[in-house]
């Protein structure tokens, strides 16, 4: 018992060296995931305690990219949860057409899957070319993966079948190039989309959007963090601005509840009052 | 029984029909939390928290991330994301890979509570083919909390039962009657 408090005070240490260090800062994610994470870690990296950890992690900045890996979770689909992209499809797309251009943020893009689902999305329905996509995410070997786009074929076969739910209009296949088993996906997706370093926790405004999709990111945000995050979004959307989350996500517990509309509620899509 | 502010029951195959069977048991007037975990065999849409509701004729509810935990409420945890209990007595989901090829995952769920609740809390392991659970059962009693495993001879399937008993004494070994009889003498609410 008495062991895994020393665990809870060495896991707040961890967690503080690595602000103060790095300025990464995990201080308000959600307790119960992060402490499995790191006690995950310290397996993967042979270290007995997480304080021994910790003087590995503050002494050599490869060991706290390695560490990095495991604290955030690169957990994506292209087109997850079919349902929401259609409902993005014929319940959003006709209002964003009523902008001349458009700005959409996606906060948390991971390895990017959900980059190429919204730009997949958008250039069927002929508003790729008026739009800039902002994708951000705290870790740049996930960011680097997303620029690169290249994903095994196996998971491609999936994401046709997530494609073909969401009311997707081609065949899946014009979207890659097969090699090797891999898929390297059509680069002039991403020519509208500026990858960037970006925190939830630490980091501020940059852009006024139309549309911000942050899925399953503020499931590992406490309370607290998770309205710093929605604070940021609301403040980042222009009037009557369009939030989408992820499908077990809500804001009903949240100091922004009152402050955006659901638009389609089982789908998570939202509107800014 | 006394001291308990949240009971969680971890089942796997089999569970349903168990879980209907143990919860029957539960006081109408009672003080604690209870949070169900059945491995489902899709990460399908669930209807279990509905079905759970009907049978038991009380609001049984699908566990929603940054809920707070109330006394006197039965959740159930849905499909495709591990339930966890903050120490702030709030839920969280949570995507991190399988665990015994489960996700949501007992372990987890056990653990997580036993972090927030210590000694005031009860785990029920019941019926499975699969060996999660058993490790957040033996922390669940490592944290100073009280544990209880169906009798395998007793499960539709004894293999959860049994790892959990390879790992630790339970407080108690129980058939389901047994188990449904113990939670009907939870203390009631305070009001």
């Amino acid at each position: 018992m008495s062991s895994e408090r020393n665990t809870d005070i060495e896991i707040r240490l961890l967690i503080e060296a690595i602000y103060l260090k790095y300025s990464y800062d995990f201080r308000n994610y959600s307790g119960a995931s992060i402490k499995r994470r790191i006690l995950h870690a310290l397996r993967q990296f042979d270290c007995h305690t997480v304080s021994a950890l910790q003087e590995r992690v503050l002494h050599d900045p490869s060991m706290f990219m390695q560490l990095l890996q495991y604290l955030t979770i690169p957990v994506s689909e292209m087109f997850r949860d079919p349902g929401h992209f259609l409902a993005l499809r014929q319940e959003v797309v006709p209002l964003l057409h009523t902008w001349p251009s458009i700005k959409v943020w996606i906060a948390g893009c991971s390895t990017g899957e959900e980059v190429y689902s919204m730009a997949i999305l958008l250039r069927e329905e002929g508003l790729l070319e008026r739009t800039i996509i902002y994708a951000t995410d705290i870790n740049p070997h996930s960011l680097e993966k997303a620029k690169q786009g290249i994903y095994s074929m196996q998971s491609m076969r999936e994401y046709a079948e997530n494609y073909r739910l969401a009311g997707g209009r081609r065949d899946f296949a014009e979207y890659y190039t097969a090699a090797y088993g891999n898929a390297i996906m059509d680069s002039t997706l991403r020519e509208q989309v500026t990858f960037a370093d970006h925190s939830l926790a630490t980091d501020s405004v940059f852009s006024e959007t139309q549309l911000v999709s942050c899925r399953n990111v503020l499931i590992y945000f406490d309370k607290a963090l998770q309205d710093r995050a929605l604070g940021l979004f609301h403040e980042s959307l222009c009037h009557r601005g369009f939030l989408v989350l992820g499908s077990k996500e809500s804001i009903d517990f949240s100091a922004y509840g009152q402050r955006f509309e659901p638009w389609v509620r089982p789908e998570r899509i939202y509107r800014k009052l | 029984m006394k001291g308990i502010r949240a009971v969680v029951i971890g089942a796997s195959a089999g569970g349903v029909t168990a879980l209907f069977k143990v919860l029957g048991g539960l006081p109408a007037d009672m003080a604690v939390s209870v949070l169900c975990l059945l491995h489902l065999p899709h990460n399908r849409e669930s209807h279990l928290a509905d079905v759970l509701q009907r049978r038991l004729g009380r609001p049984v509810c699908e566990a929603r991330d940054k809920q707070p935990v109330q006394p006197g409420a039965i959740y159930v945890a849905g499909p495709g994301y591990h339930l966890s209990v903050e120490r702030d007595l709030t839920l969280s989901l949570s995507q991190e890979p399988p665990r015994h090829f489960s996700r949501p995952s007992i372990d987890y769920l056990f653990m997580s509570a036993a972090d927030a609740y210590g000694e005031s809390l009860l785990g029920i392991l019941l019926t499975g083919a699969n060996e999660d659970g058993a490790e957040g059962l033996a922390y669940i009693k490592n944290s100073g909390g009280r544990t209880i495993v169906q009798d395998p001879r007793d499960a539709q399937v004894a293999l959860m039962p049994e790892a959990a008993l390879a790992l630790h004494r339970p407080d108690h070994i129980l058939p389901l009657s047994g188990i449904e009889q113990l939670l009907a003498t939870l203390e009631p609410s305070a009001c």
